[in-house]
C-alpha cells in the first residue's frame, strides 16, 4: 500500500506494523467485517418477514396453513440450531441443483444420488464449474443468507405469534362490531398494537442475531473467524511477514468487535423501547408518563 | 454385521472404546443411530458438568452483582457481560489459542511442575469455557430473581426477627430459585444444545471420539446426504430435552410445592439460540 513497504524484510517498528496491517490480506480482513454487517443487514429484515408469514400462517382458520405455521414454529425448540444451519446449506443446495437437473440435463441421467456421492451433470452445477470464484463466493453466501433466514424466521414467528395473542382480545371484538373484516382488524387493529409486544422478543432475538455470525464459518463462507484463524497462524521466514502464532490476538481483536456491537445495539434497542412505549398503556409506559410530570 | 453387533462396536466408540475404524461405506441406518448416540455422551457430560458446577459460581455472580460494594459488584457486571455479550463460538477459539500458549513442558511452581497439555483438550477447555458461560447467563437470571422478590416477604421475614445469613438462606435464596427456576430451566435446555459446538470450533477431536454432531456431520459428509444423520441427532435432542423439561419440572414443583395451586410457576420453553 506504501512505497517504503516494498521490502517489508527491512523495516521494523510501527513502520513494519503499519505495512503488515494494511497488507493485501489484512484488506480482505477488514472487507469480511462489511460480509458480517451485510449479513446483519439482510438476515434481520429477511427474517422478520419470514416470521411475519410463520406467525400469520399459524393464526389462519385454513387448517393446513396454521399446521404448516405451527410446524415452522416448533421445528427450532428442542434441537440446537446449528443443525439446522449445518443442514439446510447442503439441502437446499441439493435441491436447487436436482431442480436445475430436472430441467437442463439430458432425458436418460441417471438420478444424481448414486450410492456415496451427489452428482448431477456438468450443466446442471450451481454455479458452473467454469464460472469465477466471485460467482461462487456469491452463491455461497446466499445460501447463508437464506439458511439464516429460515432458522431466525422460525424464533421470529414465535416471538410475533406471541405479541399476536398479547393484543388484548377485546379491542379485535370491538373493531369486529364496528363491522370490520377479518383483514381489517388485522391491518389496522393488529398489526399496529402488537410491535411493543413484540419488542422485547424481537429485540433479545437481535442480539442472539448477531452472535450468531460467526457461525458463517461452518458454512464455508471466508468470515471473520476464517480470516482470523488464517492470518493468526504461525508464520514462517517464507512469509512476507513472518511472526509467530497471533491467533489469541486476532480472536480477542473479534470478541471486542462482538462486545461492541452488543453493548451499541443494547444502548439503541434501550432507546427504542422507551420510545415505543411512550402513551402506552403498560408498566413502562406508565413509568415514563410519572417521571415526565 | 447384525445391529446387534453394531451397537456392540460402536456403541462407545466416543470414548475410545470398540471398532477403533468407524464405517466407511454401506452405512447403515443402524450404524448412524449408535454411533451418533454413541456422541450424545459427550453432549451430556459436557452439559451436565458444567451446568452443575455453574449453578455455584452463578449464585455467587448473582450475589455480587447485588451487592452494593462497587468492588464486587463491577467485577460481577464485567463478567456477566463479557460472557453473554460476545458469541461462545468465539469464546471456545480464544480459549482454546490462550491455552495452546502455555508452556508445553509445564509450569513450575515451587519445584512442582503442573503438566498443561490436558488443558487443550475438549474435556477439559471446552468444559471451563461451558462453565463460565452458563454461569454468566444463568447469574443474570438469578440476579434478575433476586431483584423481584416480593417486597412484603423480605418485610415479613424482618418482622420475625430474621436478619442476614438466616433471612438469605430461609427467606431470598429460596424464593430467588422459585422465581428464576422456569427461565433456569430453559438456559439448561439451550447449554445443552450449545455444547454442539464444542467439536466445531478450535477443539480438535482426537481419534475421531467427538459429541453427536461431530458424528451426523462425518455421515453427511461421508455419504453427502444430510437429509438422515442430521434428523437422528434432532430427534436425539428431542429426547434430551423432553428429560430435562421432566427433570427441572420436579424440581419447580418442589420449589413451589408450599403455594396455592393457582399461583405456582409453569415452565414455559422459551427458544435462545446460539449463545
Amino acid at each position: 500500500m506504501f512505497t517504503f513497504c516494498a521490502d517489508p524484510k527491512s523495516i521494523e517498528g510501527l513502520q513494519w506494523l503499519g505495512c503488515y496491517l494494511t497488507s493485501g490480506k489484512h484488506l480482505d480482513f477488514y472487507m469480511s467485517f462489511l460480509t458480517v454487517l451485510a449479513l446483519l443487514a439482510i438476515t434481520a429484515p429477511s427474517a422478520l418477514l419470514f416470521g411475519f408469514g410463520g406467525a400469520t400462517a399459524a393464526r389462519s382458520h385454513f387448517l393446513p396453513l396454521r399446521l404448516f405455521g405451527k410446524i415452522y414454529i416448533a421445528m427450532v425448540r428442542g434441537v440446537p440450531d446449528i443443525i439446522f444451519f449445518l443442514f439446510f446449506v447442503i439441502a437446499l443446495d441439493q435441491m436447487i441443483e436436482y431442480v436445475k437437473f430436472l430441467a437442463v440435463c439430458p432425458p436418460g441421467t441417471p438420478s444424481p444420488w448414486q450410492g456415496l456421492e451427489f452428482r448431477v451433470c456438468p450443466e446442471a452445477k450451481v454455479p458452473l464449474s467454469a464460472s469465477s470464484a466471485g460467482w461462487h463466493d456469491a452463491y455461497g453466501f446466499l445460501l447463508a443468507v437464506i439458511t439464516f433466514a429460515i432458522v431466525f424466521g422460525a424464533f421470529a414467528a414465535n416471538v410475533l405469534y406471541g405479541a399476536m395473542q398479547a393484543v388484548p382480545h377485546a379491542q379485535l371484538e370491538t373493531a369486529e362490531a364496528y363491522g370490520m373484516s377479518h383483514g381489517q382488524v388485522f391491518r389496522r387493529v393488529l398489526i399496529p398494537q402488537m410491535w411493543v409486544y413484540a419488542l422485547p422478543g424481537l429485540s433479545n432475538l437481535w442480539m442472539i442475531l448477531i452472535k450468531a455470525t460467526p457461525l458463517l464459518f461452518l458454512l464455508g463462507v471466508e468470515d471473520i473467524v476464517y480470516y482470523a484463524r488464517e492470518l493468526g497462524g504461525l508464520k514462517t521466514q517464507a512469509y512476507e511477514y513472518p511472526h509467530g502464532d497471533w491467533r489469541l490476538y486476532y480472536f480477542l481483536f473479534l470478541m471486542v468487535f462482538y462486545l461492541c456491537m452488543t453493548r451499541v445495539s443494547e444502548i439503541g434497542l434501550g432507546r427504542l423501547a422507551r420510545r415505543l412505549s411512550r402513551g402506552q398503556a403498560t408498566a413502562a409506559g406508565e413509568a415514563l408518563r410519572r417521571a415526565a410530570a | 454385521m447384525t445391529c446387534w453387533e453394531t451397537i456392540q462396536a460402536y456403541g462407545l466408540r466416543s470414548l475410545g472404546i470398540g471398532e477403533k475404524l468407524l464405517p466407511r461405506k454401506d452405512f447403515t441406518l443402524c450404524q448412524e443411530f449408535t454411533l451418533i448416540g454413541s456422541g450424545l455422551i459427550w453432549n451430556i457430560y459436557f452439559g451436565v458438568l458444567a451446568l452443575s458446577a455453574g449453578f455455584f459460581l452463578a449464585n455467587a455472580l448473582a450475589l455480587a452483582k447485588a451487592s452494593r460494594s462497587p468492588w464486587t459488584r463491577k467485577p460481577a457486571e464485567w463478567f456477566i457481560f463479557v460472557f453473554r455479550g460476545s458469541p461462545l463460538f468465539i469464546q471456545f477459539f480464544l480459549a482454546y489459542e490462550a491455552l495452546v500458549m502455555l508452556p508445553r513442558a509445564g509450569i513450575d511452581v515451587f519445584g512442582i511442575t503442573i503438566a498443561t497439555a490436558w488443558t487443550t483438550k475438549a474435556w477439559a477447555g471446552a468444559l471451563f469455557v461451558l462453565f463460565l458461560n452458563t454461569a454468566a447467563y444463568s447469574a443474570e437470571i438469578f440476579y434478575g430473581a433476586l431483584r423481584s422478590i416480593p417486597k412484603g416477604d423480605l418485610e415479613a421475614a424482618e418482622a420475625y426477627g430474621l436478619s442476614g445469613w438466616s433471612k438469605f438462606i430461609r427467606i431470598e435464596w429460596p424464593t430467588m430459585l422459585r422465581l428464576a427456576w422456569p427461565a433456569y430451566t430453559n438456559e439448561a435446555i439451550f447449554l445443552f444444545h450449545a455444547t454442539t459446538l464444542v467439536f466445531f470450533s478450535g477443539f480438535p477431536a482426537f481419534a475421531q471420539m467427538g459429541d453427536a454432531l461431530y458424528y451426523a456431520n462425518y455421515f453427511a459428509d461421508k455419504t453427502f446426504n444430510p437429509f438422515i444423520p442430521y434428523p437422528i441427532v434432532g430427534f436425539y435432542f428431542i429426547l434430551l430435552t423432553l428429560l430435562l423439561t421432566w427433570i427441572f419440572g420436579l424440581v419447580n414443583r418442589r420449589l413451589n410445592r408450599h403455594l396455592p395451586q393457582n399461583l405456582r410457576a409453569r415452565i414455559r420453553l422459551r427458544p435462545q439460540l446460539v449463545r
